[in-house]
């Protein structure tokens, strides 16, 4: 146990850097994938039939497809039209590409939940389509769409665990290295899982506070 | 493109066996796990909210390492089809207690509370009153988590189940290092999951339309 404890200390700093990769990768895919999924949620409840239909059809096979797929396939498909991108990049961007999908449909279900009065109080006021969108629809459809935003935003925290998988050093990756080496996969794995639910679980906490406030806030 | 695909498909059994022995082990012990939760006492209620946040902290893929790589590191040792049916088994048993939770929540008190009334012992009242709605109630949300848990088996190939994703990157190294594979590999896990969504609208719309009626 005490062997175990000193390991644990002895690679900690390894997995801690690990650790802060996961979660730039994670950063990244949010920073890049929740404005495509502002974009897919406004195209689909567009007018246009045809462009409302390519969305939804873009937005269902994103969520279909597994993120381990999206992945592999923008490792593997990126260098072989012509394009030379590192691991990193084409893991926050297939990442980010499954982040867009899934927000999309939080950001419709919280640009849906604006009440129709609001928007009709605008056109009375006077303001343009475009306006009402800008000023009333969108800052509080996103506004109701917080708590499942952060809630996936820690689901897309675990999925980058997945880029280990193309040779990003993650903290699955360094967890996995150091097993390698010492062959005490069990302990180095377990202390891997610690490192990820010390990011989960409080963040997971702040999500059900922010639920609270704003469901006591917004009614 | 025609020989690809069938490599592709020859991934499919494995795909199914993972999803479908991880979704039964998981709708099985889920059941005396959300009861735990919802338990009383403290002894039976806090293990097993542990067991609910520490599972669903830590992604699937460590799991199943900890369990392939960890685990079979000496003390327990599986091939890899079994460690990926037991790993994912114990995530969804976490995922599931949580539905089972919730369809509970969405009962009125007062059905316990007549249950109680007509005399009838808890656990009688759990199987013939509670349960049977419970279970009605849980049956969309179970639907929708089948189609993620198909999706996210894909994992198992990291730890060496010949499943769909396993033969697409096969495929992806092996020369034809391209989008298509993945596209094919996309496409199959789509139309695999279709059935289990439709069903899930079916079940859905008939318990609104049930609901409606009363």
């Amino acid at each position: 146990m005490t062997e175990m404890l000193i390991n644990w200390l002895e690679w900690s700093p390894q997995l801690f850097k690990g650790l802060l990769v996961s979660v730039q990768l994670a950063g990244l895919a949010l920073l890049f994938g929740m404005p495509i999924g502002l974009i897919l949620a406004l195209i689909s409840s567009s007018k246009n039939r045809l462009v409302r239909h390519i969305a939804v059809a873009l937005v269902e096979i994103g969520r279909g497809a597994p993120a381990l797929v999206v992945l592999q396939m923008v490792y593997y498909g990126l260098p072989a039209s012509g394009l030379t991108v590192s691991a990193f990049t084409s893991g926050a961007i297939a990442l980010a590409l499954t982040t867009g999908a899934y927000t999309s449909e939080i950001l419709r279900a919280g640009l849906n939940a604006v009440p129709h009065r609001e928007i009709e109080a605008g056109w009375a006021l006077g303001m343009t389509h475009q306006d009402v969108l800008r000023f009333v629809v969108i800052p509080q459809g996103i506004l109701f769409a917080v708590p499942a935003l952060m809630g996936f935003a820690i689901i897309i925290f675990q999925a980058t665990a997945l880029t280990y998988t193309i040779a990003i050093p993650e903290l699955l990756a360094r967890a996995y290295r150091v097993g390698a080496a010492t062959y005490l996969y069990l302990d180095v794995l377990i202390l891997a899982g610690l490192f990820y639910l010390a990011i989960t679980v409080p963040f997971g906490w702040l999500v059900s506070y922010t639920e609270r406030r704003l469901g006591s806030h917004l009614g | 493109m025609i020989d690809l695909l069938v490599s592709l498909l020859k991934g499919i059994p494995a795909t199914l066996m993972v999803t479908l022995g991880a979704f039964a082990i998981g709708a099985a012990a889920a059941v005396p796990l959300s009861l735990m939760r919802r338990s009383r006492s403290h002894l039976l209620r806090i293990p097993a909210r542990i067991y609910i946040d520490v599972v669903r902290g830590i992604p699937p893929i460590v799991w199943l390492f900890i369990i392939f790589f960890g685990l079979g590191n000496g003390v327990i040792v599986l091939s890899s089809l079994q460690a990926a049916i037991l790993g994912m088994g114990l995530v969804s048993t976490a995922y599931l207690a949580e539905i089972y939770r919730g369809g509970f929540l969405a009962l009125s008190s007062g059905q316990q509370e007549a249950s109680m009334a007509l005399g009838m012992t808890r656990i009688d009242a759990l199987r013939y009153v509670l349960a049977p709605q419970v279970l009605r109630v849980c049956l969309p949300p179970m639907a929708t988590f089948l189609v993620g848990l198909l999706k996210d088996t894909t994992v198992a190939s990291t730890i060496g189940v010949r499943d769909v994703m396993m033969y697409a990157s096969q495929q992806a190294q092996g020369g034809s290092g391209n989008f298509t594979p993945f596209i094919l590999a996309a496409l199959l896990y789509i139309l695999l999951s279709i059935p289990v969504a439709v069903m899930a609208r079916v079940m859905d719309e008939r318990l609104r339309a049930r609901g409606q009626a009363k």
